[in-house]
């Protein structure tokens, strides 16, 4: 670790920290409702919503009709977006003309944008149109993250409600956290970002003389270039902010009109993880002992920050072949040293490595490098973070919720240990949480792995392109077989990320990863609200000195090996055949 | 936990022969089927079997030594928790023999009514019914539970409770109820049929201790999905592998797809098989525990839930305090020589045989010196203690000396003619503010002075009650006493909370209030009044002394009838709690080690550089694969101790109890494969076997 590195770091989590808190609070207030008393009175513009969508704010919903309000919004979302991508072509606001996505580019997309996963089968400047990345795309940033958030009300509400029958009602949340939280956040955000040179306009793409002509692979000389344009700031705020990360562009922040400076780049990156992090204050305010958001927020920095410094390192030190051929790869004042390869030179090692780290640990996705191009550790431990279940953090709600899974399994272990019935915050955990907290816990890592199965089985290998078969992978060995579990690994887990090299915009990855995001997201909103319904509906245990406590070092250390072991168990013999492989192989003496 | 008298040696050879023949016995695969981890193992065998027997004669692929050689020890680590749950079962059944032993077929003498001296036809026991009347005369055994409906009998329950001493039986009142296999000793009893056959007490003993009828407790059920869901995921894992391995050996250019063999290996390390194997014994051995403390619970749920209690309610007299009060000290009135009070208060009390009435004969003897003497010689006419005048007392020589509550001998004293002194009053208020009973001794008119009677708290139940505020657990005080004596007595034991003048509904109410608090309560009972607050209890123990009806109430019965034993329950449950996460714990951190003994040797020959994870050095691929196997099978048989006995607990407060548990079944459970792994290679390598 350079000095630079660690002062970035410091700085990166001083700031993230300090803005979680106040953040976490107001958001408590939002969900907790004007009846709470410090939060944001209902406007004029909420009651308009309200009374334009025949929505009685008033009127609570069991865990099942929660659930169906979830669903029903989000298979609208769905709906919505296929649509509109399908038929962009005859819609306003193009102006280069694109037509209409395929049927399976456009399946893959919809339930990717919906589901908070962001998983880009395509190039956003070469395929959608304008209204297609603002109507589409940019309204689903909004309502994905507003579901997630809204799910983790419902939970947590579970737990504080006394033999309650109720969790609140899904459409007030949705519209007060839009309302309160993701609009104020992300118009701020936006005006930061475009005050760095982020673009925000509707033309047509532009036609540019090269400062320094070049010459094609026929020999023919190239002096032109054609530069993408459009309202990229309006979308680029929300997909920070809303753990999104579906960038306007096919290169995401890596690109300079959507990540200009190192400025922007630390905006970008902080908002990341701001409002996962802030989430887990929200948790301690709603259960009304901040301690025990403290602890969940300190089991995933202590996941985040070691693997992060991992990432520092692997990256820093590069690759021994290089090294080998005589490069001076030594960090200077003049160059970031290291493995520079997929980096940009305005970000470096270091906000690549963070930004990378970060991205996979909120269920995020956006890049500002590209991840294929790291050294295997490098990029194993990207991976690894989204195979962990997306809870270092993770998607805003989905993080939490998934965590409080985590946190029941790590209780019922724990309490056991201790000689007793286990309980959470006062709420004793039996058969029905465990089994809905086993499917939550199960289901991320069996997308992963039998989607990946089947893709190296044949299916994932080659692909069809007009009269000529292709390879999806782009390398050969262990290295491919990274890119396909990657894949599914962002899928998987509603991550989003792709660590590229792997072609897969083509029937089977759309509709294998489409289905897997599908499942990733939905077939675990409903056994989270099943476990608050339930909760909900007990009594509550008030604590002794029997009872575990569940704000100490000691509870964060089960929760946190929990995690850990329960991602490496359930990953390692894959990693082994792919990064591990690939790692030992480069540095194996020759 | 005390040293129980009952205790057998955990490897008793009898039981433990039993036990081996079991657990083949058990390898039906309906009976494997109640258990999705030992199940999975229980097929991984029989493919790898099969597997062995296919490569017999192949050239090419795994010699069958190989595979046999891992199918062996799948079998054996099924076999090994079949071993291990009928250890349990066998400690159980040995019980249930001794029991059985004790209800032959006995005759029983049904009379024609409900009276004493009714004609009687001989029939057998068998043939008995619920509301059948019986004699049972002395030196016969009582034939089925009934209550009694007349007569007073002194009863060997030695059978039932392992008590020698015999016990009183009569009608009415709380000593009523008479369980089937105990023996009459003296008198007689007319008794009234409470069970129809194979419903009695020692049935349903017999039934619970041999686990007939033992169903999943909500606890383990939940711990059940916890283990299935893994057992899910290693699956998955395990069967992904083929495919990937597929892919890396075409990728590579090299080496050979991993094998069924290995990965029906791998996933039997994988799959918490320790916890999987042990959890049935686990449960079991927790009922047997508390049958060795001599507690019959009725269900494996009671037990867990004992583990679960946050508030004792323990019933002052027995419990708190020594059965009865003692007279500590005498107050004289002023003007009394304390001579003449001791006196007049032994005078009162010789023929007073309640404990307290005697023990004021000896403290007069004893403190202040007077001699027992020949009272006859005085001619003296005792006045026993009635309801109306509520004193006793005795008159001779013309005097009237009498002892009893203040009002009612204030009134003895008016009566005659005087007045209670105001120092008498002040005195008597100042016993009862300490927590005792003031008694007055009166002397016709003349009130003489004060009798102190205190409550004995027994040696040690301080200790006691702070050990459990250390377990988190609030004791309550339950006593007919007013609530000044109460404080004091709850002060003196240090009790958390008390319930002075207990009604049997005062009862109740503050049960349902500490439970609609969200807290879990136990309790102990032997009277009948005491039946709808044990039904109400969550933990309810009814003392076997007491009658049929709080017995039924209960959902324990203690065949000591000692209400202290409610902590040990308590104890006893947590143990069992204690034992499944820290057995789950251990099964889960082992799962390290053995990645690192198998991942190398699966893809020795894709990627050889993967052999850098061979941390432990194994000897050969198969030598590793084969290590890992012999010590997950084995790593069963040695927790089995651990599982009948239970993981110690200690009042230490949960943070403290699940650090050190961490620490020993975590930490440990991460470290000890490491060595045990790498022990059975070495031995496999001497052996020549690698």
């Amino acid at each position: 670790m350079t000095a630079n590195s660690l002062i970035q770091l410091s700085l990166y989590l001083a700031v993230l920290l300090a803005l979680a808190k106040p953040l976490g609070v107001f958001i408590a207030r939002v969900l907790e409702g004007p009846a709470s008393g410090g939060g944001p009175r209902i406007g004029l513009l909420e009651r308009g919503i309200y009374q334009l969508a025949g929505i009685t704010p008033d009127r609570e919903m069991s865990w099942r009709e929660y659930a169906g309000a979830v669903m029903a919004l989000n298979l609208l979302g769905i709906l919505a977006v296929y649509a509109i991508l399908r038929l962009q072509g005859t819609l306003p606001l193009n102006p280069q003309g694109l037509a209409g996505a395929p049927p399976d580019l456009a399946f893959n997309t919809a339930i990717s944008f919906a589901s908070n996963t962001n998983w880009q089968s395509y190039g956003g400047e070469t395929t959608l149109s304008y209204l297609s990345q603002m109507l589409a795309l940019t309204v689903q940033n909004f309502l994905s993250a507003a579901t997630g958030i809204g799910v983790l009300a419902a939970l947590v509400r579970g737990i504080v409600r006394k033999t309650s029958t109720t969790l609140g009602n899904f459409w007030v949340d949705a519209v007060r956290i839009t309302l309160y939280v993701l609009l104020p956040l992300s118009i701020l955000l936006a005006v930061l970002l475009v005050s760095q040179g982020v673009i925000q306009n509707f033309r047509a793409y532009e036609t540019v003389q090269l400062v320094e002509p070049l010459t094609d692979a026929d020999g023919q000389p190239v002096t032109t270039q054609t530069l993408a344009m459009g309202p990229v700031a309006s979308q680029l705020a929300i997909k920070q902010l809303g753990t999104n990360g579906g960038g306007f562009f096919n290169v995401n922040s890596a690109h300079p009109f959507e990540n200009p400076t190192p400025l922007s780049n630390f905006l970008e990156l902080l908002a990341i993880l701001l409002i996962p992090a802030a989430l887990c204050h929200t948790f301690g305010v709603m259960v009304k002992d901040a301690r025990q958001g403290w602890a969940l927020l300190a089991a995933m920095v202590v996941i985040f920050v070691p693997l992060a410094i991992a990432t520092i390192v692997a990256e820093q030190q590069g690759v021994p072949q290089v090294a080998a051929m005589g490069v001076d790869a030594a960090p200077s004042a003049a160059q970031a040293g290291g493995n520079m390869e997929g980096k940009e030179v305005r970000f470096g090692i270091v906000n690549s490595a963070l930004w990378a780290t970060a991205t996979t640990a909120a269920s995020n996705g956006s890049v500002n490098s590209m991840h294929d191009s790291f050294t295997p550790l490098g990029g194993l431990i990207p991976m690894w973070l989204m195979q962990l279940g997306e809870v270092i953090f993770g998607g805003v709600g989905s993080g939490l919720y998934g965590m409080l899974m985590f946190a029941i399994v790590a209780v019922f272990i724990a309490g056991l240990m201790v000689g007793r019935t286990p309980e959470y915050l006062g709420k004793k955990i039996e058969a029905f949480e465990m089994k809905m907290a086993s499917i939550v816990i199960l289901i991320p890592p069996l997308l992963v792995l039998i989607g990946t199965a089947l893709a190296v089985a044949g299916p994932g290998l080659t692909y069809v392109a007009g009269e000529e078969t292709k390879g999806n992978l782009n390398n050969p060995g262990a290295h491919g077989f990274s890119e396909v579990l990657y894949a599914f690994s962002s899928a998987g887990n509603n991550n989003g990320s792709a660590f590229a090299g792997l072609t897969a915009n083509e029937p089977f990855y759309n509709i294998a990863l489409g289905l897997a995001m599908f499942a990733a997201r939905y077939w675990l909103i409903i056994p989270v609200l099943a476990i608050a319904g339930s909760l909900a509906r007990k009594k509550y245990s008030p604590p002794s000195a029997g009872t575990l406590p569940t704000h100490q070092p000691l509870f964060v250390v089960m929760l946190v090996s929990t995690v850990l072991l329960v991602g490496a168990l359930t990953f390692v013999p894959a990693l082994a055949l792919g990064p591990i492989a690939e790692h030992l192989q480069m540095i194996a003496p020759k | 936990m005390t040293t129980l008298p009952k205790a057998r040696p955990l490897f008793d050879p009898p039981i433990v022969l039993r036990a081996i023949r079991e657990s083949f016995l058990k390898l039906d695969p309906r009976r494997q089927l109640r258990n999705p981890v030992m199940f999975t193992v229980f097929v991984g065998s029989v493919l790898t079997t099969v597997l062995g027997f296919l490569a017999i004669g192949q050239d090419q692929g795994e010699s069958p030594a190989f595979v046999f050689a891992v199918s062996i020890w799948l079998w054996f680590t099924v076999l090994f928790a079949n071993f291990a749950e009928a250890m349990a079962e066998g400690r159980g059944k040995a019980q249930a023999d001794s029991l059985r032993s004790t209800r032959r077929d006995v005759q029983a003498k049904k009379l024609a009514e409900p009276r004493y001296g009714a004609p009687h036809q001989i029939v057998s026991a068998a043939t008995l019914r619920k509301n059948d009347v019986l004699l049972v005369e002395a030196g016969e055994v009582i034939p089925s539970d009934g209550e009694v409906v007349e007569g007073v009998a002194s009863v060997d329950e030695s059978a039932i409770t392992g008590e020698s001493a015999p016990v009183i039986r009569e009608s009415g009142g709380d000593r009523s109820s008479v369980t089937g296999g105990t023996r009459v000793l003296s008198d007689w009893l007319v008794i009234r049929v409470t069970a129809n056959p194979g419903e009695t007490f020692l049935d349903r003993m017999i039934g619970l201790v041999e686990g007939a009828k033992r169903q999943k407790t909500p606890n383990e059920i939940a711990l059940n999905i916890l283990l299935a869901a893994m057992t899910i995921i290693f699956l998955i894992v395990c069967s992904t592998l083929l495919p990937y391995s597929q892919y890396s050996v075409t990728a590579a250019g090299q080496g050979s797809v991993i094998t069924i063999t290995v990965l029906a290996a791998l996933l039997v390390c994988l799959i918490p098989t320790t916890i999987g194997g042990l959890l049935s014994a686990i449960g079991i051995a927790g009922m047997d525990r508390m049958i060795q403390a001599n507690v019959i619970a009725m269900s494996g749920r009671a037990v867990e839930a004992a583990g679960d209690v946050d508030v004792l309610l323990l019933d002052k007299t027995g419990t708190i305090t020594m059965g009865n009060r003692q007279a500590v000290e005498l107050v004289p009135a002023p003007g009394v020589e304390m001579s003449a009070l001791a006196d007049a208060a032994q005078l009162a009390s010789l023929a007073d045989e309640t404990p307290e009435g005697r023990s004021v004969v000896v403290l007069a003897k004893e403190k202040y010196g007077l001699r027992g003497r020949n009272v006859q010689d005085l001619h003296p006419t005792f006045i026993p203690f009635t309801a109306q005048t509520r004193v006793s007392g005795v008159n001779l020589d013309g005097r009237k000396i009498r002892k009893g509550a203040t009002e009612s001998v204030a009134r003895f004293v008016g009566e005659n003619g005087g007045m209670m002194p105001p120092e008498v009053c002040s005195s008597v208020e100042q016993i009862a503010k300490q927590g005792g009973t003031p008694l007055v001794v009166a002397d016709g008119p003349r009130a003489l002075g004060v009798i102190y009677l205190k409550d004995i708290v027994k040696g040690g139940i301080k200790e006691r009650f702070a050990e459990l505020r250390r377990m988190g657990i609030t004791t309550v005080m339950i006593t007919g006493d007013n609530p000044l004596t109460a404080t004091a007595i709850a002060a003196e034991a240090g009790v958390d909370d008390f319930l002075a003048e207990a009604t049997p509904e005062a009862k109740l109410k503050m049960i349902r209030e500490y439970q609609a608090g969200g807290r879990l309560v136990a309790m102990t009972g032997d009277g009948t009044n005491d039946s709808p607050a044990l039904a109400q209890a969550d933990v309810a123990v009814a003392m076997n002394s007491g009658t049929q009806a709080a017995k039924e109430a209960g959902n324990m019965v203690d065949l000591d009838s000692n209400p202290t034993k409610l902590i040990e329950i308590v104890e006893i449950g947590k143990q069992l709690l204690m034992t499944r996460g820290a057995l789950t714990t251990f099964s889960l951190a082992n799962d390290v080690a053995k990645y690192f003994a198998i991942i190398p040797a699966a893809f020795a020959t894709t990627y050889p550089v993967l052999d850098r994870l061979n941390v432990m050095g194994l000897a050969t691929p198969s030598s590793a694969i084969l290590s890992a196997v012999i010590f997950n099978a084995l790593i069963i048989v040695f927790l089995v101790p651990l599982a009948l006995r239970g993981v110690p607990y200690r009042a230490v407060g949960a943070a403290r109890l699940l650090r050190d548990n961490l620490v020993i079944y975590g930490l440990g459970g991460l470290i000890v494969p490491f060595i045990g792994i790498k022990a059975i290679d070495v031995l496999l390598v001497a052996c020549g076997l690698a």
